[in-house]
């Protein structure tokens, strides 16, 4: 075996059609998007070098800083959310329910093998307002209160689609965090509480530790997943009301597809795919320093 | 064993990877939509089914030696992604022989590049060079500059009511805007919703449509190609104030509880099924109104009012706001072949008769015979032809990206969460 995969020429085989497809589909339109962002105009009128046109529009565009604040707003609501349900949801897996966790484990999962239009037709009848009074006002009416129009108003429609969401993908990272925590020695457990710790100072002091790593890269997936969301919002509000629930990405779509302007669209795509870079390398590096220390 | 594989292996891989390489390059052969060597190529939308009927109807009848020549050959396409498939088209130079005006700016760009032909040009000299009712070439005029499509839907717009509820409630149908929004108080106050429009993401032109009227009552019929030849600014004082009149109804909750949540058909089955009094809507909707399972109460229980007057404004209620829905554009190609241009005259000198007769449609073509109508159409067709002066709408002249500005925020102003001013700035911004 070592003969075969030291030979240069049959690395070269193995890995030269997965690579020239990646290029084919991954690479060479990254880069094409990337010379977009000095071109302007469009596919009919053709295209004219812009320089850096589309850059400085970027700046002085009220819709992208409020675009971009929604963004960084959602991905930091939603992460802390499913990371933070996923972990206790995980902790009750593994100290609490324990070989029982089956079931419930498999219940809280579903909601991710549903697929997100589903998800959103259910919580946009769940709280529907009008024509017809959706389940959660009517619960409100039967308690005396009035309806809430969740949808219509836009701090109420970050509520709903926050909610969702972390509904939609807790079970996700309750599963990731879960294969985390099994892997914690049980004998390191078991001395701590010979030690006598127990309860918060176990997981505080033990567990949050030993399972660090796998929280980090929990992190990563989510913040990057929540930077890039586009389908649930898409399917609940369409970014609405108004403008008030639309991310880069669908400010990006918007431009590119539905005006038609490919250059300012690409631009960005461009400033998304920065943003994402910055935050996980932050995360990295933090995550580092932490884990030296620890 | 090994020096075999050593040879093999390598030619395989290069094999594959040539192959689907190719693949991957040649994708666009053939789903490149078509010029006129397939056939007469035309691009309906998945949406209207109208046109496709009538169309084939048409090759099988009366267009039968056309289409013996130069067969028809139609693709769907949702209506959400035609505008990104006709600009994909476009740019390979691939455009179909027919395909609708979804959007007026981008059927006005394609002409600006010479790859849409000019209808008046293609019927002059021949047969069908009558068809166009002056109607229906004024509102071309207006909307694209010029005779870019066959206009095979022909709309007015206006108020629709219903009689019964104004009835119960003692109200006259109101001549004047201050009349009708007194009415609106009357009937909220009688637990009535006095509007129904939808407001919901992209269906928000249920509401924007109010501010455009108005605009049109109190400016004139001029107000919008002010905004598009930038003698006037849409955050102007008076501009500003149409919306705000609207953003008041909304505040006064005339558009129901929550309009940002309703969508076209919630809002055109409310106003059947009698749950509204008032409903600002195209004639289009007619297929709905004549349709007894839509129409719950009823073709007589419903009245047209053109929009009122606004005491002091520029424009009268004569002034009908007019539009071609989506109207069939024709390539550039077609004006180069005579086949094509033989599909095309027979469309224009039949289509009218067959789209009103089959499916009620009324068309800006002329009939080539008499046509009985149900009463609501007739009603149509007579305000059509008693119009002098046709208006747009609020969005004609807009680019894409103010149009959708205008739909997204326009249910806000229907909710009276937004300000008239704030809903014109962010229009506006998008103008440049």
């Amino acid at each position: 075996m070592r003969e075969v995969l030291g030979d240069r020429r049959t690395i070269l085989v193995l890995l030269a059609p997965a690579l020239a497809i990646y290029t084919l589909v991954m690479l060479v339109p990254m880069l094409w998007s990337l010379g977009y962002t000095v071109f302007d105009g469009s596919v009919i009128s053709g295209f004219q070098f812009a320089g850096l046109d589309n850059f400085s529009r970027l700046f002085s565009d009220p819709k992208i800083a409020d675009a971009l604040w929604f963004t960084v707003k959602y991905a930091v609501v939603i992460t802390v959310g499913q990371v933070l349900f996923g972990y206790v949801l995980s902790l009750l897996y593994v100290f609490v329910l324990k070989r029982a966790s089956a079931l419930i484990r498999t219940l809280v999962f579903f909601p991710v093998v549903m697929p997100t239009v589903a998800v959103a037709l259910l919580f946009q009848k769940l709280f529907e307002v009008a024509p017809q009074t959706g389940p959660v006002n009517a619960l409100l009416n039967a308690f005396g209160l009035e309806s809430v129009n969740w949808l219509g108003d836009p701090g109420n429609a970050f509520v709903v689609l926050a909610v969702m969401d972390i509904w939609r993908s807790m079970g996700f990272y309750a599963v990731l965090l879960y294969a985390g925590l099994i892997d914690i020695p049980e004998d390191v457990l078991e001395a701590a509480r010979l030690d006598g710790a127990s309860g918060w100072r176990l997981v505080r002091n033990i567990v949050i530790p030993l399972s660090f790593p796998v929280l980090i890269s929990s992190l990563i997936f989510s913040i990057n997943g929540t930077l890039k969301v586009f389908d649930s919002i898409y399917a609940l509000t369409g970014g609405g009301p108004g403008t008030a629930t639309t991310p880069l990405t669908l400010a990006m779509y918007r431009t590119s597809f539905a005006s038609g302007d490919y250059g300012y669209g690409a631009t960005i795509a461009l400033a998304l795919t920065v943003l994402s870079l910055l935050v996980t390398l932050l995360i990295f590096k933090t995550s580092r320093r932490d884990l030296t220390q620890g | 064993m090994k020096s075999t594989g050593r040879t093999w292996a390598p030619r395989v891989a290069c094999a594959v990877t040539v192959s689907l390489a190719l693949a991957a390059c040649g994708g666009g052969g053939d789903g490149g939509g078509g010029s006129s060597d397939d056939g007469f190529t035309m691009m309906s939308l998945n949406e209207n089914t109208t046109q496709d009927s009538v169309i084939t109807s048409l090759s099988e009848d009366q267009c039968a030696d056309q289409n013996g020549a130069l067969a028809l050959d139609i693709t769907e396409q949702a209506q959400e992604s035609v505008d990104q498939q006709i600009q994909l088209l476009a740019g390979q130079g691939a455009l179909p022989d027919l395909f609708p005006a979804n959007t007026p700016d981008l059927i006005r760009e394609l002409a600006d590049n010479d790859q849409v032909a000019n209808v008046g040009e293609v019927l002059s000299g021949g047969e069908a060079a009558d068809a166009i009712v002056p109607a229906a070439e004024s509102a071309a005029d207006q909307i694209f500059g010029d005779q870019l499509v066959l206009p095979v839907e022909l709309n007015i717009e206006g108020i629709w009511f219903n009689k019964q509820i104004l009835e119960a409630n003692g109200i006259a149908v109101p001549q004047t805007w201050d009349e009708l929004v007194a009415a609106f108080e009357t009937l909220k106050a009688a637990g009535v919703q006095p509007i129904s429009n939808a407001g919901s993401g992209g269906d928000g032109w249920g509401v924007s449509r109010w501010v455009g009227a108005y605009l049109f009552r109190t400016i004139g019929p001029d107000a919008m190609r002010a905004i598009a030849d930038g003698e006037a600014s849409l955050t102007d004082p008076e501009y500003v104030e149409a919306a705000d009149a609207i953003a008041e109804l909304g505040e006064a909750g005339y558009f129901g509880p929550a309009p940002t949540s309703i969508d076209y058909a919630t809002a055109i089955n409310t106003f059947l099924t009698g749950g509204a009094a008032f409903m600002y809507m195209g004639s289009w909707a007619l297929a709905d109104f004549n349709d007894p399972e839509s129409n719950q109460i009823g073709e007589d229980a419903i009245g047209f009012l053109p929009f009122p007057e606004v005491e002091g404004g520029a424009g009268n209620s004569d002034q009908t706001p007019t539009n071609l829905g989506t109207s069939i554009v024709l390539s550039s190609s077609v004006a180069e072949d005579e086949q094509a241009q033989a599909w095309v005259e027979c469309i224009a000198g039949n289509y009218g008769t067959v789209a009103l007769r089959d499916h009620g449609q009324i068309t800006g073509l002329e009939l080539s015979e008499e046509v009985e109508v149900p009463p609501l159409t007739g009603l149509v067709q007579d305000q059509i032809e008693a119009t002098d002066e046709s208006v747009l709408w609020f969005e004609a002249l807009f680019p894409a990206s103010a149009t959708t500005a205008s739909q997204q925020n326009a249910g806000l102003l229907g909710s009276g969460q937004m300000s008239g001013e704030d809903f014109m700035a962010a229009v506006a911004a998008e103008l440049g």
